[in-house]
Order: structure tokens, then sequence, then C-alpha cells
């Protein structure tokens, strides 16, 4: 079991702030198709991967990250703090 | 050195005050404070989401970068979320130095990271409606000037 987290707008398409996922996906990227493929609103928010970024376990990671061993994914759009 | 991720409002002020209360081989203290800006779009508020967690990990990463490439004697790192108004600070960056130089170059660091590496997201709300505020190209590109050799 994984505990994905969404936020800002990508949070908002899918409609929940956080979720645990029972996946056998090998990788973020994995993990991304798998969701698309379940409703809609997933395909909707992960249409253009290049638009979002992801944390693996809270740190800044990529698309190819493995999955082995992680707690915790996070897709988000680019951060605009400051 | 400290950070702080909060929905309170700070007295920018009172925390330059009391970062540089007792400082005897600090010669420089540099500050930058970022406000809620009305850009003529009839703004009332911006709220900012961040990442419980994450966001002191990647704060505290940040200022831990600085201090190690500048000699600074202390960094200060404060960052709001929640809903606030126009004219309400957002975000205060202060370093203290011997020197203006990387008290000056170190704030510019962690303001350049804090934008594009620390996870807040930025949301206008406006009477006829709210957008996520989208990240700039330019502020991507500003972070290549400190990895550039």
């Amino acid at each position: 079991m994984i505990d994905v987290l969404y936020f800002a707008w990508v949070r908002e398409r899918i409609g929940l702030p956080r979720e645990r996922v029972e996946t056998e996906a090998a990788t973020v990227r994995d993990l991304v198709e798998e969701l698309r493929g379940r409703e809609d609103r997933y395909d909707l928010a992960f249409t253009d991967i290049a638009a979002l970024r992801v944390a693996v376990d809270q740190e800044l990671s990529d698309f190819d990250a493995p999955l082995a061993g992680v707690r915790e994914i996070a897709f988000f759009p680019p951060m605009t703090g400051g | 050195m400290a950070v702080r991720v909060q929905s309170a409002p700070f007295d920018a002020g009172a925390e330059l005050g009391a970062f540089s209360a007792g400082r005897s081989s600090s010669g420089a203290i540099v500050t930058f404070t970022g406000i809620v800006r009305d850009r003529g779009t009839g703004l009332a508020a911006l709220e900012i989401e961040h990442y419980p967690g994450m966001t002191e990990k990647a704060l505290g990463d940040i200022a831990e970068q600085a201090r190690s490439r500048w000699s600074l004697d202390d960094v200060l790192v404060i960052h709001r979320h929640g809903s606030l108004p126009v004219g309400a600070p957002i975000m205060m960056v202060a370093t203290a130095a011997a020197h203006r130089a990387a008290a000056f170059e170190a704030a510019d660091f962690l303001m350049d990271y804090l934008k594009s590496r620390a996870p807040f997201w930025k949301k206008e709300v406006r009477a006829d409606g709210s957008d996520w505020v989208a990240a700039k190209a330019q502020d991507e590109d500003a972070l290549s000037r400190w990895t550039s050799p």
C-alpha cells in the first residue's frame, strides 16, 4: 500500500487530497498509468505529465523512480512559493 | 538557523529585531519580505496550499545549502500558508554574515529556491473567480545561475 497525495489543481481535478493505493506498479510512471485507467478524472489530471512534478517520500523525484519500499508519493503542479 | 511554516501573520520588523539581537560578529544582515500584491485584477486573497512535512524538510534543506555555500552566522526562513489578504506578509528570509556580499547572495539564493523548490502553491481569489498561479519559466531559469560552473 502506498499513500498517494495530490496538491493544488491536481487535487481539485481528482477530487480528493490523498488516498491509499494497492499497487504492483514498478515505477511512478507505471502507477500513473494505473491511475489513469481507473476513471476519467484521473486521466484528466494526468493527461500531460510534463506539467506535473512528483515527490517520492517527500523528496522531489521523477517519473522513472522505482516504487519498491516507497511509502508516500505526491503529485502536484510546479511549485509557486516565495 | 530557524525555519517556520505557519498560517499566522508575522511582524517583519519584530522578526528582524529578534534576528539581529545580540550579534557581535555579524557585520551584515539582509532581509527580504514578500507581500500579497494586487496586480490590478481585484485580488481578494491569496490562498497558499502546502505539503506538510515535505515543506519543513525542503525549507530546511535549502537553508542548509545556503549555509554550506556561504559563510553565514545565521539564517531565518518564515513562510505562511492559508488565506492571505492583500498587503499581508507571505514570507521572509533573513541572513546574517560577517560581510554584506555573503548575506545578499545567500538571501537571493534562498528566494530563488523557495520559489521553485519548496512545495507551496498559490491560488488567486477574486470576486469573479479563482485561478492557480502558474510557475514562471524565469523562476526556473533563475536557479541555473546557482548551478552553472
